[in-house]
């Protein structure tokens, strides 16, 4: 297990502020958040190659925060491999093997099953420079492993692979990671990554640890609106809440059940929401009519934008309906969403 | 292709007039004593003992520099703090402090009067018209550019390379000898090239520290003076052809590693 307590990080202007986390042993854990969050200098932190001004890293039962990282045993993995380029394959794979008592043939044996595994046993004399990305990949995650660390931290591995090795590496993660006892700690900002993968996770900006949970929880129940807008819940009002209903602006919508709180903020996926001509009626609890005020193209769906009242709300509609129901701006529309799909906090 | 323009006539005219400017004396000097006077100069002790100590001197203030400037180049690449650009301008210094004061500066140091001289003498080291005091001075103004190649050089390799190697296990000075400078040697060497470049042909301070052992362009000066441009051409081609040898091998050594772009 992974256990941060109040920990500290001031790097020039930036500073990591207060984290805590837990991390179970021998779990998925994944952190996300924006750009310039901090996400890769709390992965620094944790492996200790940068200084650490308060708080406490505990990972199974150990203190960690004052060892060099040569003592935490902790592997981490960046977005750019950083392969050795003047050693071959092998060269990098038996990298930290010196560094650790070990016996030659277990190690052989190990060796070849990892390169077997991750398929990387016609690679072995080749240099780095003449790999591909997914190869570079696959070599640096050989390299984490061989030394058998207890955590291994994984700096945005996916983001520089082309499409089609991204798939192939996520599979191999989660291969790797569900044969394995080990702790896997990686930083996206890529949602399908997170869902396909992690069990928990955390939201991180601006140097603070914003919510942490299931990744269930993180994408359903936002605990606050900069979380539920970093999530994709584009629809994120200011409410004050009566019962199960709530008033948003001039409107009144139910909620699937009564809120501690007379004031916070409804949030509710534009994927929930069903966009449908004016003149139908809906038999969803919440139903209102609107104007579409621009369409926004997103590849395999249009992002609408329909004003109701004062508020505006974000719809992901297929390209098929959009065309099916002839959408345009300024056409009169119907929307309407289960009262459960409204997530209140 | 267009045509060419003025700019085009320009730069190439300005290139002849520099490479001009560069080859032709030296064509002249390496050209003006017969292929005779030549073989008569390296009979004589003097020049080949001069030549050997401009050598051998270069060659030991370039290792010097390699071993207390390695570690201090790393530092500056590396690491970010208050007063690094105070202490880069100091390491700049020899460049632009005019040859003979160096030689003045040096030698207020190691004279009696100062406490760090009294002590060198209490030892036995005597710089004034040493070996010693050669060396002293050639480090002096040979290592800057020594630090300044391997600083670059180090700058440029990802220091995620080194926290990747401490990851796996390796301490600093382990990831230092297997990591860092494997990936930096090419820089370290030039900055060994040219810190012996600058040690070979330093004249103004090691005349100042000592006159005597003669260094090559101290016999070349004297000669000069005592004997006119005739006399002192055959050494001065001597040294020539010793410098680009060497650099020239050190060159290749440095570049056969590369690969064509």
């Amino acid at each position: 297990m992974i256990e941060i307590k109040g920990l500290s990080v001031q790097l020039g202007e930036f500073r990591l502020n207060d984290i805590d986390l837990a991390v179970d042993e021998g779990g998925f854990f994944v952190l996300m958040g924006p750009t310039g969050s901090g996400k890769t200098i709390l992965l620094e932190a944790i492996a200790g190659l940068v200084p650490v001004r308060n708080g406490s890293i505990v990972i199974s039962g150990r203190d960690i925060t004052r060892l060099p990282p040569e003592k935490r045993g902790v592997g981490i993995m960046y977005q750019d491999y950083a392969l050795f380029p003047h050693l071959t394959v092998t060269g990098n794979i038996k990298f930290g093997l010196r560094y650790r008592r070990h016996d030659t043939k277990s190690t052989d044996k190990r060796f070849r099953k990892l390169v077997d595994d991750l398929g990387i046993g016609h690679l072995l004399h080749r240099c780095p420079d003449t790999l591909s990305g997914g190869e570079l990949q696959r070599v640096a995650l050989a390299r984490a492993l061989m030394v058998e660390p207890r955590v291994i931290l994984l700096d945005e591995p996916l983001s520089a692979l082309d499409p089609r090795f991204r798939e192939e590496i996520r599979l191999l993660l989660k291969q790797t990671h569900s044969l394995s006892a080990i702790t896997f700690f990686m930083v996206t900002h890529d949602f399908s990554e997170a869902i396909s993968l992690a069990t928990k996770a955390a939201i991180i900006s601006n140097g603070v640890i914003q919510q942490t949970g299931t990744i269930h929880d993180i994408f359903q129940r936002p605990s606050s609106a900069f979380v539920a807008d970093f999530v994709g819940m584009k629809n994120v009002f200011q409410a004050r809440f009566n019962k199960t209903s709530a008033e948003v602006g001039s409107l009144r919508m139910e909620i699937p059940h009564c809120h501690h709180s007379s004031c916070g903020h409804v949030a509710i996926r534009p994927e929930d929401i069903v966009i449908g001509l004016n003149d139908r009626e809906s038999n969803l609890n919440n139903s209102f009519a609107g104007i579409i005020t621009s369409i926004i193209d997103q590849g395999f769906v249009y992002e609408v934008h329909v004003s109701v009242y004062d508020l505006l709300f974000k719809i992901l509609v297929t390209k098929g309906s959009a065309v099916d129901l002839a959408l345009d701006i300024g056409t009169g529309v119907r929307l309407s969403y289960k009262s459960s799909a409204v997530h209140v906090f | 292709m267009g045509k060419r323009g003025p700019f085009y006539w320009v730069s190439v005219s300005c290139g002849i007039m520099v490479l001009a400017f560069i080859v032709l004396p030296l064509y002249e000097l390496l050209t003006a004593p017969s292929s005779a006077m030549l073989r008569e100069t390296l009979k004589d002790r003097n020049v080949i003992h001069s030549i050997w100590l401009s050598i051998y001197t270069s060659l030991s203030a370039a290792s010097i520099s390699f071993a207390i400037g390695t570690p201090l180049a790393y530092v500056l690449a590396r690491s970010s703090f208050r007063g690094k650009h105070f202490i880069e301008s100091i390491i700049d210094l020899p460049i632009v402090i005019p040859h003979p004061v160096v030689g003045i500066a040096i030698l207020s140091v190691a004279g009696r009067n100062h406490w760090l001289g009294h002590i060198m003498s209490e030892l036995g080291i005597r710089i004034m018209g040493s070996t010693t005091g050669i060396i002293t001075v050639l480090v002096f103004v040979g290592m800057p550019f020594y630090i300044n190649s391997v600083k670059s050089g180090i700058e440029g390799i990802s220091p995620r390379m080194e926290n990747v190697a401490r990851s796996l296990g390796a301490p600093m000075w382990s990831t230092f000898v297997r990591i860092t400078f494997p990936l930096a040697w090419r820089s370290v060497l030039v900055g060994f090239i040219m810190c012996c470049a600058r040690a070979i042909s330093e004249f103004g301070a090691v005349v100042v520290v000592a006159y005597h052992p003669m260094t090559a362009p101290v016999l070349i000066y004297e000669r000069f003076e005592g004997y006119g441009l005739k006399y002192s051409q055959p050494v001065a081609v001597w040294l020539v052809i010793v410098c680009l040898s060497l650099f020239l091998v050190l060159r290749i050594l440095a570049l056969s590693g590369k690969k064509a772009p």
